[in-house]
């Protein structure tokens, strides 16, 4: 049942699975972050990506802000709901049972969706591509336009940065030392509702980045358009080893992989293609439940 | 430098710690002994911060001059304000390296300069963490790990350094080099204050002591006071 696929088309989908995993990867990583922290599935992350998609819509289309301002804009404006998000819905609940906080979780993400029909409209819009993000060129026999390296060069550099927060920085030593001992934390001076906040800001940008690149990528914006990248983007978080960013990013290529290449070889599956994210997610919770780079579980001494 | 008087604190729903009053002078190792339960842990976490269901007053005196309310403090002010505690059970970030840990202790502190000189200054202390420093703060052992607690605790360059029980769990030849290098920090300038269950290397090393009993000041005196007190001796000393 399978097709047979020249070289040139395989690259095709390869460039193809390579961009939608990376946007997978960087939404994941906003997941992995919080998960790491706070052991708090923020199921408002995907609300945050739409949103940063609807901003730069409005930046750009609406108010025909130039690109660079309207991007710019709508991280910031994502972000800071982000930040808004931490602050009504999870910070009140910090030493509240986990599950009460997992319900305003998907209660606040509800209200976001729900919001943003009242406020933007139930009706998807198109998004205007920059023409010249959408100038097609060829490499060999491959067709591109610049936007299929563009979204995941920018992913790919934005999880460096990242990491290099992380591991070079003081803020960054204070998240990792967070995710294991809140307690110990505090006693070494260390702000930790700050640094939350910085986590929760960090993690929105990015979500708002994939937004931003997602609304181009397929250009138009509608209310419900984070919910299935989220619920994609969280098993991927899970299938790379939820609280690793490595590993988020890799579960986020591995499906973008499984997606594209599944319909390109056998495209009559391709009904089912949201489908496979799920029995990726059975697999490794059956063979290796902490995920591809996930830690070993420790018991503390 | 901390005066404490009437002091309340209630842990977990119990009433632990009831109208105590404690001082503590600048420079002084002052040690507060007692059974498990006594409520030690808990006067020393609401002294931290990290208790913050207490009445009472708890008033700190600023080196410079200058006394400050400790009520309503979180952890992060008691850190700024110079107060740091080395928490009981050591509680070594097991991910982080050595180092990392040392740089963690250092949060409060901006210049560079200033925290590489505290970092070469608790090597000189702990010679082993040196050779240790980049090795995941997990694998020390458990004296190299209480010595990691200590000197992470004095990278914020503390007035007053607090010790949760830092000989708990370790070989006799180490609790007495544990001892020793808290009186050396004492002697440079330190003040100290020490929550022990082994009442009598504590005493040993202790101006001014104070034993606890559900809660209660029981007896207070200086360290060898209490060495020769009979009721002391029996109840903590073995008799």
């Amino acid at each position: 049942m399978g097709i047979k696929m020249s070289f040139d088309m395989f690259m095709q989908h390869f460039i193809n699975a390579v961009g939608l995993g990376s946007l997978y990867g960087l939404i994941a990583i906003g997941y992995t972050m919080v998960y790491g922290i706070l052991r708090l599935i923020n199921f408002a992350h995907g609300d945050i990506f739409m949103l940063g998609a609807y901003f730069v819509f409005f930046a750009t289309v609406s108010y025909k802000l130039p690109w660079a301002f309207g991007v710019l804009a709508a991280i910031a404006g994502a972000t800071l709901c982000g930040l808004l998000v931490d602050r009504i819905a999870y910070r009140p609940l910090r030493n509240a049972p986990r599950i009460s906080a997992l319900i305003s979780a998907i209660g606040v993400s509800f209200f976001i969706e729900n919001l943003s029909v009242v406020v933007f409209s139930g009706m998807p819009r198109p998004v205007v591509q920059p023409p010249l993000l959408m100038k097609a060129f060829s490499i060999g026999g491959v067709r591109l336009v610049p936007l299929a390296l563009l979204v995941p060069a920018i992913s790919f550099a934005l999880a460096a940065g990242l990491l290099w927060l992380i591991y070079r920085t003081r803020s960054g030593l204070a998240m990792r030392s967070i995710s294991h001992d809140i307690e110990t934390t505090r006693l070494m001076g260390v702000s930790v509702d700050r640094i939350i906040a910085l986590t929760f800001a960090l993690g929105s940008a990015l979500a708002a980045v994939a937004g931003i690149m997602w609304a181009l990528r397929y250009p138009r914006v509608e209310p419900f358009m984070g919910i299935i990248p989220g619920f994609k983007a969280f098993i991927a978080a899970v299938f790379g080893g939820i609280g690793s960013i490595p590993g988020a990013m890799l579960g986020g290529l591995s499906l973008g992989f499984v997606e594209i290449m599944s319909i390109a070889f056998f495209p009559k599956l391709s009904g089912y293609r949201d489908a496979f994210a799920f029995i990726l997610l059975i697999l490794i919770l059956l063979v290796k439940p902490t995920g591809l780079m996930g830690e070993k579980l420790e018991d503390k001494i | 430098m901390l005066e404490i008087r009437g002091l309340d604190v209630w842990y977990g729903g119990i009433h632990a710690v009831k109208n105590i009053d404690m001082s503590i002078g600048r420079g002084e190792i002052v040690t507060l002994i007692g059974a498990n339960g006594a409520g030690k842990s808990s006067t020393i976490r609401a002294v931290a911060g990290l208790v913050r269901d207490w009445k009472g007053s708890m008033t700190f005196t600023k080196p410079e001059g200058g006394q400050v309310s400790l009520a309503g403090c979180p952890p992060e002010t008691m850190v700024r304000l110079g107060i740091s505690l080395s928490p009981e059970g050591r509680r070594i970030l097991p991910h982080l390296t050595t180092e990392e840990n040392l740089t963690l202790g250092a949060f409060t502190r901006k210049d560079r300069e200033e925290i590489a000189e505290s970092m070469e200054h608790v090597y000189g202390l702990f010679p082993k963490l040196r050779e240790r420093r980049n090795q995941k703060g997990g694998t020390l052992s458990g004296g190299e790990q209480q010595m990691l607690a200590v000197a992470r605790a004095l990278m914020s360059k503390p007035e007053l350094l607090m010790l949760d029980e830092p000989s708990l769990g370790l070989a006799p030849i180490l609790v007495a080099e544990v001892f020793d290098i808290i009186r050396e920090i004492n002697r440079q300038g330190r003040t100290i204050l020490l929550v022990e269950q082994n009442a009598y290397a504590a005493l040993k090393i202790a101006h001014k002591a104070y034993v606890l009993e559900t809660g209660e000041i029981a007896l207070s005196g200086t360290g060898a006071e209490l060495l020769e007190n009979p009721k002391v001796r029996e109840a903590y000393l073995g008799g």
